[in-house]
C-alpha cells in the first residue's frame, strides 16, 4: 500500500468518527450502567465505612486466618488443574494436531462440547461419577467428592478443549517441513522436536496455560457443588459472604481481591498473546496430519482417547444414566409436578424461565456486541477506541461473580432500582455474552473489503445501504454464530445468575443447583435429570454452531 | 461541454499535499488517461471525483455542478477499482445489476439491460455464472459492465488492466478503445503504463508528486515531453544538460545537431535511442559496447562513452555489434529533442 493510500483511510476514519461515536453511545452507556457502576459499588461497600474511606479494611479482611486459608487453596488448586489439565491435554493437543484417524471430527467436536457445559451440569455429573451413591462408589465404594481430586477433574474436563484448540489449533497450521529441515541437517527426532516445534509452541502454551489458570482461579459452579463445606474457592466464598452470612462489605472486599487477581492475569495474558503473534510460518491445517505410524503414535493415540473416554465421555454418560435411573421416567415426570416443596413453582417452569431470559439476553447481546464490532471495525481506530475494545473483554475475565454481586449492591436501589424487573437477570447475562459477539464478530468484519462497500457507494448505495448489502451478507453467518454463543452462554450461565434471579423464577442451573442442596433420592434424581436436559440443549447449540462455523474466524 | 472539471482541487495527508492545485478538465465523450508512477497522486484523484475522498480546497464539478457535499451515491459516476472489487456474495448478473437496483430500475428491465451488457463486454449468458468462478479476465469484463449498466456520466478507471497478463491486457485495451467509441462514453482512466496509457487515452495527462507534468494528445506527449521527469518516466534514458548555440548543443557526450528553432541556452536534452548512429570506432564519440538486450523488435544497447554517461541506442539484430567491441556514435537530429 501506497503511503497515500494508508493516509487516505485514516481520513476517511476522521471523516466517520460522529457516525462512529454514535454508533459507541448504546455499547459505552451499557457497560457505564452494568459493569462499571456496579463496580464503583463494590468498591464503595468495601472500602468505604461509615462515611469516610478505609483502604485498611483490605489488610483487615485477609489478616483473616480463613480468608488467607481460602485465598491459599483458590490459588493452588487452580495452579493443580492447570498443570493436571496441560499434563494431560497436550499428548490430546498432538494428537489432534498431527494425527490422522477415522472419525476426528465427530471427536473434536465432542471433546468441544464440555467448555460450553454450563458449570452446574459439569458439577452434576462428577457428582454422578465420583459423589455418593455415584458409580465409582456403586462399584468400588470410592468417593472423591469430599476431597479436591472431584475439582481437579471437574476442572480437567472443562478446560481440556481450551487446550486443545489454542495448542492443538496452531501445532496443526505449523509446517512439519520446519522439522524436516531440522532433521536434514543432523537433529534427531527428538532434537528436532525440542529445538523447532517446542519454542513455536511456547507462547501459545503459555496463553492456554494462562487462560485455564483464570477459568480455574475463578471456578464457581463447580466448587460450589464439589467443594463442600471443605474446599471454597474465593468466588465460592464471596456467595457465602453474601447468602448466608449477610457481610455485603467482606463479600465486596474479596472480590475487589478477585478482581485485581484477575486484572494482573488478564494482563499477563494480553502479552502473552501478543507475543504469540510474532512471525511463525503457518501452514493449512488440512494438510499436516498423518496417519499414525510405529507403536509409539499407536499408543499415544490409543491413550490419548482412552483418556478422553475416562474424562469426558464418562462424565456425561453416567449423568444421563442416573437421570433414567427410577423406573418409566419418574425423575423427568418429577420435574413438571407442583409440589411446593423445593420452588414455589414446578421445576420444569425453570426451563421455560430459561429459554426466556437466555433469548433476551441473547438479544441485548447482539444489539451492544454488535454495535461495538461496528464501531471497532476500522483498524486505525483511535486509541480510545481501542482501550474500549479492551474494556469489552473485561466482562470475560472478571468472575460472574463479581457481575452477580455488583448488580445485586448497585441496581436494587434508587437511582436504578431494577431489583422487581425480570430483566435485570438477561441484562447480566448479556454482559457475560457481550464479550464472545465482540469477538466473533469483529474479524469477520475487518475482513469485509473498505473497497468494496466503495464499489458499492459509487454504484448508488448509500451507507444504510452498503451496509445491507455489502455487510450484511458478509456477517450473517458471524451473527448466527454469535447470536448461538450469547445464547448458550446464557443459558449456562450460574455465577451472576444465583445472585439475582428471583425464588419464584429459577433459571435451569440454579433450579439443579437447588435441588442438589437437598436430601432425598428424588430431588437428586431431578437434578440429573434436569442437567441432563440442560446438557443436550447446549451440546445441540455447540453442534450446530460447529457446523455454520467453517470459516473459523473468530476466537472462540 | 465539459463532463469533469477539477479547479485547484488540493488533497493534504498529515500536511503533504497528494493532490497539488490540480486543474482538469475532461470534455464529454472524451477519454484522458492519466499517466504516473505509484504515489503520484492520480488515485487520490479519481478518489476526490468519486467523492470517496473529500477535498481540502478547489472544487470539483460535474456536467458544470458543483459537486461540494454531494456524497459519492449520489453523483452517478462509474467506477472500475484496481482489483475489480466483485461483490463475491452475488452472481454474475446480481453484480452487473446492483447499480440498477440502487436506481430503483424495475426487475424486468434490469434483466435486459444486464442480458444486454454481458453481451456488450463478451459475456454473454454468463448472468448466472458465480464470481468466484471467472478468470482475471472475465472479472474484469463484469467489473466493466457493473460499472456501465447505470449509464453514469462519467467512467473512470483505476489502472483498468494492471493485473492481467500482458497479452490480455493488448487485446482488452484495444476492445476497451473500440467500446468507449462506439458508446461516447466519458472516460477518466489512471494507470502507471504509457503503452495502456497512449493506446486507450485521446489525451494524456502526466502526473507527478500530486501535480500535473504534462497534457497532451499521446503523439504530442511521446514527442515532445515536457520535461527531464515526463521523458524519464516514458523510459527515455539519454537526458543530458546541454548548451544548446544554434543548431548545435554542447552536451557531455561532445556537440550534437538540434532541429532548427529549438531553445536556444542552457536546457535539457533527448536523445531517442534510435537517434543514436553507429559507425567504426574512429569515427565520431568513442563508445564501448557494455550489454544488448534482445527486445523483439530491436536490439537495446548500453555503450559506455569515455568519461560520460552512458548512452542507450537501438538498432536491428543484424547490424548489432558485440559486447565489448568499440563504436563510433554520432547523433540524428531528427530523433533529439531540447526539452523546455
Amino acid at each position: 500500500m501506497t503511503p497515500a493510500k494508508a493516509a487516505g483511510g485514516a481520513r476517511g476514519a476522521r471523516g466517520s468518527a460522529a457516525a462512529r461515536l454514535a454508533l459507541l453511545a448504546v455499547p459505552v452507556a451499557f457497560f457505564a450502567v452494568f459493569f462499571a457502576y456496579p463496580v464503583a459499588a463494590i468498591v464503595a461497600r468495601g472500602l468505604h465505612v461509615d462515611g469516610s474511606w478505609r483502604f485498611g479494611r483490605l489488610w483487615d479482611v485477609l489478616g483473616q486466618s480463613d480468608i488467607r486459608h481460602v485465598l491459599w487453596f483458590t490459588t493452588w488448586q487452580a495452579l493443580a488443574s492447570t498443570a493436571l489439565t496441560l499434563l494431560v491435554a497436550l499428548p490430546g493437543a498432538y494428537v489432534f494436531a498431527r494425527l490422522d484417524f477415522p472419525g476426528k471430527q465427530t471427536l473434536r467436536a465432542v471433546v468441544t462440547v464440555p467448555f460450553v457445559l454450563p458449570t452446574v451440569v459439569v458439577g452434576t455429573a462428577f457428582l454422578a461419577l465420583v459423589g455418593r451413591g455415584g458409580l465409582l462408589d456403586d462399584l468400588w465404594g470410592v468417593r472423591l467428592d469430599t476431597t479436591v481430586w472431584a475439582i481437579l477433574l471437574a476442572h480437567v474436563f472443562f478446560n481440556y478443549a481450551v487446550v486443545v484448540r489454542t495448542v492443538g489449533g496452531l501445532w496443526a497450521q505449523l509446517d512439519p517441513r520446519q522439522e524436516e529441515a531440522a532433521r536434514m541437517l543432523g537433529a534427531s527426532r527428538a532434537r528436532a522436536w525440542r529445538t523447532v516445534t517446542l519454542p513455536a509452541l511456547g507462547p501459545a502454551v503459555a496463553a492456554a496455560a494462562l487462560m485455564v489458570f483464570l477459568f480455574t482461579f475463578t471456578s464457581f459452579g463447580v466448587v460450589q457443588i464439589l467443594g463442600g463445606p471443605a474446599f471454597s474457592t474465593l468466588e465460592v466464598e464471596i456467595y457465602r459472604q453474601t447468602s448466608e452470612i449477610f457481610d455485603l462489605s467482606t463479600a465486596a472486599v474479596l472480590t475487589i481481591v478477585q478482581f485485581a487477581a484477575v486484572g494482573a492475569v488478564l494482563a499477563v495474558h494480553a502479552r502473552t498473546v501478543r507475543r504469540r503473534e510474532t512471525a511463525l510460518r503457518l501452514v493449512d491445517a488440512a494438510g499436516t496430519a498423518r496417519r499414525p505410524r510405529g507403536a509409539g503414535q499407536w499408543a499415544l493415540l490409543a491413550g490419548v482417547l482412552a483418556s478422553i473416554a475416562v474424562l469426558l465421555v464418562l462424565p456425561l454418560a453416567v449423568l444421563v444414566q442416573r437421570s433414567l435411573d427410577a423406573p418409566g421416567f419418574a425423575y423427568y415426570r418429577a420435574l413438571v409436578r407442583d409440589d411446593g416443596n423445593v420452588f414455589l413453582v414446578p421445576p420444569i417452569d425453570a426451563i421455560g424461565n430459561s429459554l426466556q431470559y437466555a433469548v433476551a439476553a441473547t438479544v441485548i447481546a447482539l444489539v451492544v456486541g454488535g454495535l461495538a464490532a461496528a464501531a471497532l471495525t476500522r483498524r486505525d481506530a483511535g486509541r480510545l477506541v481501542r482501550g474500549f475494545d479492551a474494556l469489552l473483554m473485561l466482562p470475560l475475565g472478571v468472575s460472574a461473580v463479581t457481575v452477580g454481586f455488583g448488580f445485586l449492591i448497585a441496581l436494587d436501589e434508587p437511582p436504578l432500582d431494577l431489583r422487581a424487573t425480570w430483566i435485570l437477570v438477561p441484562l447480566a447475562q448479556a454482559l457475560v455474552g457481550v464479550p464472545f459477539v465482540v469477538r466473533t464478530m469483529l474479524p469477520v468484519l475487518r475482513a469485509v473489503d473498505q473497497r468494496l462497500r466503495e464499489a458499492a457507494a459509487v454504484l448508488g448505495a448509500s451507507p444504510w445501504r452498503v451496509w445491507r448489502e455489502v455487510d450484511l451478507p458478509m456477517v450473517r453467518r458471524a451473527l448466527l454464530v454469535a447470536a448461538g454463543f450469547a445464547f448458550a452462554v446464557s443459558l449456562g450461565e450460574f455465577g451472576a445468575t444465583v445472585f439475582i434471579a428471583r425464588p419464584d423464577n429459577p433459571t435451569l442451573p440454579v433450579a439443579v443447583a437447588r435441588l442438589l442442596g437437598r436430601a432425598g433420592e428424588l430431588n437428586y434424581g431431578q437434578a440429573m435429570a434436569l442437567s441432563t436436559i440442560l446438557m443436550v440443549v447446549c451440546a445441540v447449540a455447540l453442534l450446530v454452531l460447529e457446523r455454520l462455523r467453517t470459516d473459523r474466524a473468530g476466537e472462540f | 461541454m465539459r463532463a469533469l472539471e477539477l479547479d485547484r482541487a488540493t488533497v493534504r495527508f498529515g500536511g503533504r499535499a497528494v493532490l497539488d492545485a490540480v486543474d482538469l478538465v475532461v470534455a464529454e465523450h472524451e477519454v484522458v488517461c492519466v499517466l504516473g508512477p505509484s504515489g503520484s497522486g492520480k488515485s487520490t484523484l479519481l478518489r476526490a471525483v468519486a467523492g470517496l475522498q473529500p477535498l481540502d480546497s478547489g472544487r470539483v464539478a460535474l456536467d458544470g455542478r458543483d459537486q461540494a457535499g454531494v456524497p459519492a451515491h449520489r453523483r452517478e459516476l462509474g467506477l472500475m477499482f484496481q482489483d475489480h472489487q466483485l461483490f463475491p456474495q452475488r452472481d454474475v448478473g446480481g453484480n452487473v445489476a446492483f447499480g440498477l437496483r440502487m436506481h430503483g430500475m424495475p426487475r424486468d428491465r434490469q434483466g435486459e439491460r444486464v442480458r444486454e451488457l454481458l453481451e456488450l463486454v463478451g459475456l454473454p449468458g454468463a448472468a448466472g455464472r458465480a464470481v468466484a468462478s471467472l478468470s482475471g479476465g472475465e472479472q474484469q469484463r463484469v467489473a466493466l459492465a457493473r460499472a456501465l449498466a447505470p449509464r453514469p456520466r462519467l467512467l473512470m478507471l483505476d489502472e483498468p488492466l494492471g493485473q492481467l497478463d500482458r497479452s490480455l491486457r493488448e487485446r482488452l485495451v484495444v476492445e476497451l478503445r473500440e467500446l468507449f467509441g462506439r458508446l461516447g462514453t466519458t472516460v477518466l482512466a489512471v494507470t502507471h503504463d504509457q503503452g495502456e496509457a497512449f493506446a486507450l487515452a485521446d489525451r494524456v495527462v502526466v502526473m507527478r508528486d500530486g501535480r500535473i507534468a504534462q497534457s497532451g494528445s499521446p503523439l504530442e506527449v511521446w514527442q515532445r515531453p515536457a520535461d527531464a521527469f515526463v521523458a524519464r518516466f516514458l523510459g527515455f534514458d539519454n537526458v543530458v544538460e546541454a548548451t544548446v548555440t544554434g543548431e548545435v548543443a554542447v552536451t557531455p557526450w561532445g556537440k550534437a545537431p538540434v532541429p532548427a528553432g529549438s531553445g536556444q541556452g542552457a536546457r535539457t536534452l533527448l536523445v531517442r535511442p534510435a537517434g543514436v548512429r553507429l559507425g567504426d570506432a574512429d569515427d565520431g564519440l568513442r563508445c564501448t559496447v557494455a550489454a544488448r538486450t534482445f527486445r523483439g523488435t530491436h536490439v537495446a544497447l548500453h555503450l559506455q562513452p569515455e568519461g560520460a554517461p552512458r548512452l542507450e541506442a537501438a538498432c536491428a539484430l543484424r547490424d548489432a555489434p558485440e559486447v565489448g567491441s568499440t563504436v563510433g556514435v554520432s547523433f540524428d537530429p531528427a530523433e533529439i529533442v531540447v526539452l523546455d
